[in-house]
């Protein structure tokens, strides 16, 4: 195993809302090798985004804060770095790309100065060399008609397009560490399909590690290495992506996958999780999940379990995790 | 198809949007969102439409519940054809047929108790006295899996999933036979998701209801259905039983999209087709198939005939000039 790009430790970003401190993120740690593709998954409000948001330091401010922690990019912790050494950082060597790519593209900037705007201001290069270099990653994305579109605008590209767009635009540095906020939910399954096979192609190509935040457990098999599921701001399970989907291990992870109706088999009746996500403002003495979880015990609702490593590489918070096969 | 009455049925059904240009508005094409879609739904089945964006079924969903008004064609509900209903006729016959939709917090007035939002239809058609309305509401919304006591309370106090609920218990109130659901668990977390599916299957078995469930996500749509209909801009290219739909498909189309489709599983790892381009924009549609310009098996047929939608076994219909 290689050295960890990322290395998060016990990060944790809270937000004031009506007067209410949101634990957003609550004690996150994370690791990211060299090449490797890391989905983190969870339903909305498990703080997935906003542990991505607090990587590349752009909370929004001033209601959210990165109140402790460390976020390490090859040993350098970001959490240290001044606005401006940040601002090297980001684009450079750790790129973004979003759900929805007309949020995150300048309507009023032709793609290809959007995609030279990273070179000029990162790589220092001439403008005609930018350019040039635009039209390149342009074809490596698979862009048809790549000396065309370079001076089209974002709104004249089809929603497919405008996110090869957008990965072109994160790839042009050759970052480190590339992290792809929910990059397919609003494509259809067969321009996912294309999106997807090019992500690998970046992984394969460049050697990025790629950080995928998805609620999809369908695209988390399809892409993962390794996995981590995450509920009301913790990580609740992390491990490599086969023994997720053999052996999982939390309640939680075990009723998400038993939630999702098959493709290829005719389902009954489906599992469904009873309840819904606690409120972020008022988090449980216990375990976070033991109100939905048909294995509580006494025990759950009093003390909150902790992370722990119930099989080399496997890490789970249930205080029953490694007590024998139980099921749900 | 078999002879006998069905609740709905859909023949040739048309619904095109007009491009207009110009400070004098002329029509210049027109967007043909739905294009001679036709089907039948027995009482008490569920008909699922898959298809990626823009290929009509929104819009088909609309022009069934006749919120958009049909180009041709005709939509028979228990026989009855109610393409040509307006005012006090069309709303009469609303009651036998609801629609839920993707976004429940935009179809439900902020303003409104969920009281008086699950009662308006019940007091729009005149069907329950006043004084019953507190208990009927009561029991609609046990229905759904939510409280009594949440009558008083508005659409902003409740999350995604419970106001989905709510919504469907607007849908029930009026006992209707069919409910159209547009995209009706989308919007919704996977927990959530099949918390919903559950209920709209407890709801279909307690009450004798019927579906058209419109989704992009085909495992949802094997969950809930019974047949199947897959559209592509604007033509329905195949329509069958789910199990030989995602057994054997037959439309080039519906195996792409079956195959580009994503199991939470590492053990499903199929060979995908993977389809080159975008879907063609609907004013400008292709000639011939409207599949054919990313079609992996066409041929030069394909190019200048539309294959009609045939029966190329019991019960399997589809339109490809390969069956």
């Amino acid at each position: 195993m290689s050295e960890a790009v990322l290395s998060v430790r016990n990060l944790r970003t809270y937000f004031m809302y009506k007067d209410a401190e949101v634990h957003a993120v609550d004690g996150v740690d994370l690791d990211v090798r060299a090449g490797e593709i890391v989905c983190l998954v969870g339903e909305s409000g498990c703080g997935k985004s906003m542990t991505s948001l607090s990587i590349m330091r752009l909370v929004p401010q001033p209601a959210g804060r990165i109140v402790s922690g460390k976020i390490l990019l090859d040993g350098v912790d970001l959490l240290r770095l001044s606005e401006d050494e940040m601002t090297d950082v980001r684009g450079n060597q750790i790129s973004m790309i979003f759900q929805e790519p007309m949020t995150a593209l300048n309507p009023v900037l032709t793609v290809g100065d959007q995609i030279t705007e990273v070179l000029l201001r990162h790589r220092r290069m001439r403008k005609r060399e930018a350019w040039q270099r635009a039209v390149e990653m342009l074809e490596f994305v698979g862009v048809a008609r790549a000396a065309q579109i370079v001076h089209e605008y974002p709104h004249q590209l089809s929603g497919g397009m405008r996110q090869r767009v957008m990965i072109a635009m994160a790839m042009v540095c050759e970052p480190k560490l590339l992290i792809a906020d929910e990059p397919t939910t609003a494509l259809d399954v067969t321009i996912q399909a294309q999106v997807l096979d090019l992500m690998r192609k970046m992984r394969d190509d460049f050697g990025t590690a790629l950080i995928l935040i998805t609620h999809d457990l369908g695209v988390v098999a399809e892409m993962a290495d390794r996995v981590v599921v995450m509920y009301a701001g913790q990580v609740v399970e992390s491990t490599d992506a086969d023994t997720l989907f053999e052996e999982p291990s939390h309640p939680y992870t075990r009723g998400l996958l038993r939630s999702i109706p098959s493709l290829s088999d005719d389902t009954e009746t489906l599992y469904s999780i009873p309840g819904t996500v606690p409120d972020a403002a008022a988090f449980p003495e216990g375990c976070r999940f033991a109100d939905r979880c048909p294995l509580a015990q006494p025990e759950c609702l009093a003390t909150a379990p902790v992370l722990r490593e119930v099989r080399p590489g496997h890490w789970v918070r249930c205080h029953f995790a490694d007590k024998g096969s139980v099921s749900v | 198809m078999t002879t006998a009455q069905a609740l709905l049925e859909v023949q040739d059904l048309k619904k095109y949007f007009p491009v207009q240009k110009g400070v004098l508005r002329r029509t210049v094409g027109y967007v043909k969102a739905v294009d001679g879609v036709s089907f039948r739904l027995q009482p008490g089945e569920t008909l699922g439409i898959v298809g990626e964006s823009g290929c009509g079924k929104s819009t088909l969903a609309r022009t069934i519940m006749r919120v958009l008004e049909p180009t041709a064609g005709k939509i028979l509900l228990d026989g009855q054809d109610i393409s040509q209903l307006s005012g006090k006729a069309l709303r009469r016959i609303r009651r036998k047929f609801q629609m839920v939709f993707q976004d429940p917090y935009a179809s439900l007035n902020p303003r409104m108790s969920v009281q008086d939002i699950i009662a308006e239809p019940l007091v729009v058609n005149g069907l329950v006295a006043a004084r019953d309305i507190p208990a009927v509401v009561a029991d609609l919304l046990e229905k759904v899996g939510l409280k009594a006591d949440d009558r008083q309370r508005y659409p902003h106090e409740f999350s995604g999933g419970q106001r989905q609920r709510i919504g469907i218990a607007r849908a029930i109130a009026v006992q209707p036979r069919l409910i159209v659901a547009d995209e009706a668990v989308s919007a919704l977390d996977v927990s959530i998701q099949a918390q919903i599916l559950n209920l709209m299957q407890g709801l279909k078995q307690e009450l004798g209801l019927s579906y058209v469930f419109i989704s992009h996500n085909l495992a949802v749509v094997r969950y809930i259905s019974d047949q199947v209909g897959v559209m592509y801009l604007g033509h329905l290219v195949e329509l069958t039983t789910k199990q030989a739909l995602y057994q054997q498909p037959l439309h080039p189309y519906s195996e792409a999209l079956l195959s580009a489709a994503l199991e939470p599983s590492r053990k499903h790892k199929r060979e995908r087709i993977l389809l080159r381009g975008d879907v063609p924009n609907p004013a400008h549609p292709p000639t011939g198939c409207p599949f054919h310009t990313r079609c992996p098996k066409v041929m030069d047929v394909c190019r200048q005939s539309r294959p009609t939608l045939r029966e190329a076994a019991p019960g399997h219909w589809v339109a490809c000039h390969l069956h």
